[in-house]
């Protein structure tokens, strides 16, 4: 008994659907996927136009945009070169096609290395809030952002972030007592909605990053093995994991303005 | 997709780096635009055009949907019509008659107003 038989239209196109039953598959799970995303999407819509005027952050005043700018140069370059892949394989050059599934499984790392920086950031980042303002910089304040956070049980010491042109220049550490403090947070998703939002959507589209690499590092293993038992098969793969980046990817052109830039 | 012939394959490829070019030229667009600092409203709706479009490019060059079959395009123009159910829900929530008030015997609280202390 063949495997076609076993498994049926698995190469050749379904009768009904015009594809091989994989793809079809994989389309019906990107459905799934748009609706999985885009009910995250509406409850961030209905959670900023209910914020109170003034108190929803422009998302470039607390996250790293341009980090993000290179992380959206890193995935449409994956994008390109998974699609290359296929390609190449569809031009029976499985060398060039393993090396461009390994430029994508790279840059699809680039990515999480640098989604591990502005995470780290955002956890060793801290805002103090007081109960009444404060004289600091030459300005009397309600909040004081900084990292360094060291408690005890009067109270709390922070090196306050630098302001103006010298971003770089240190602040020495200010001591603030326990009773002029309203709350002590890191910039974590329990500081506020926002970042609650912002960790929950990129948090997501990471697990779909480090998904994508799963499978995309699967394939360069057992690349040669699978083409030397059915190339058909290999290009099939090919192709549904790179619809599955590119959703991936796709997901991520609509991140980047909505949570970075607005 | 139509055709699979290498000079077909190679053609596409040509295609492939037209659009990664224009995806790049996007977003620095997207970037540049954010920087301008419009109004909000004015802002969003550039932002979001402009990643429809890389997204536009993005399905129909590099998952082919130019050259997929019909079925699949009811399947997508379904999921487009729940996807624009969700996001038609916080429209519908910010209509009064979802705000309307049913118990007129306390009168009802602003957001973040306090409480006035009744002595409970």
């Amino acid at each position: 008994m063949s495997d076609s038989a076993i498994i049926p239209h698995d190469v050749e196109p379904h009768p009904l659907t015009g594809m091989y039953n994989g793809k079809f598959g994989l389309w019906l799970f990107l459905a799934s996927e748009v609706m999985l995303f885009g009910a995250l999407f509406s409850s961030y819509v209905l959670l900023r136009t209910g914020a109170p005027e003034g108190t929803w952050p422009r998302g470039e005043d607390i996250l790293n945009w341009k980090l993000a700018m290179l992380n959206t140069m890193f995935l449409i370059t994956s994008s390109v070169t998974m699609v290359m892949a296929w390609a190449e394989l569809k031009m029976n050059r499985l060398g060039k096609a393993k090396q461009m599934l390994a430029i994508t499984f790279a840059l699809a790392g680039a990515f999480m290395v640098v989604k591990y920086f502005e995470y780290t950031d955002k956890f060793h980042h801290y805002q103090v809030e007081l109960l009444a303002p404060m004289a600091h910089d030459g300005h009397d304040v309600m909040k004081i952002t900084g990292h360094n956070v060291k408690e005890t049980e009067d109270s709390v010491s922070i090196e306050p972030d630098a302001h103006g042109a010298d971003k770089s220049a240190k602040h020495a550490p200010i001591t603030i007592e326990r009773s002029k403090i309203k709350r002590v947070t890191n910039f974590g998703p329990a500081h506020s909605t926002f970042l609650a939002v912002y960790f929950t959507l990129t948090g997501l589209h990471g697990l779909h990053i480090v998904g994508g690499m799963v499978v995309i590092g699967y394939l360069i293993f057992a690349a040669d093995r699978i083409w030397k038992w059915n190339p058909e098969k290999m290009v099939n793969r090919v192709e549904c994991t790179g619809l599955y980046w590119h959703f991936v990817d796709l997901v991520w052109i609509f991140l980047f303005p909505v949570l970075y830039l607005l | 997709m139509g055709g699979s012939s290498a000079a077909d394959i190679q053609h596409h490829v040509k295609i492939y780096y037209r659009v990664f070019a224009a995806l790049a030229v996007l977003t620095v667009v997207t970037v540049a635009v954010a920087r301008i600092h419009l109004p909000l409203a004015g802002a969003v709706a550039v932002a979001l055009f402009v990643a429809s479009i890389k997204g536009t490019l993005v399905a129909c060059y590099f998952m082919h949907l130019l050259t997929e079959k019909a079925m699949l395009f009811w399947i997508l123009a379904l999921c487009a019509l729940f996807f624009i159910v969700l996001m038609a829900i916080p429209v519908l929530t910010d209509h009064e008659v979802m705000r309307r008030t049913v118990n007129v015997a306390v009168p009802p609280m602003k957001i973040h107003e306090t409480t006035p202390a009744t002595g409970h």
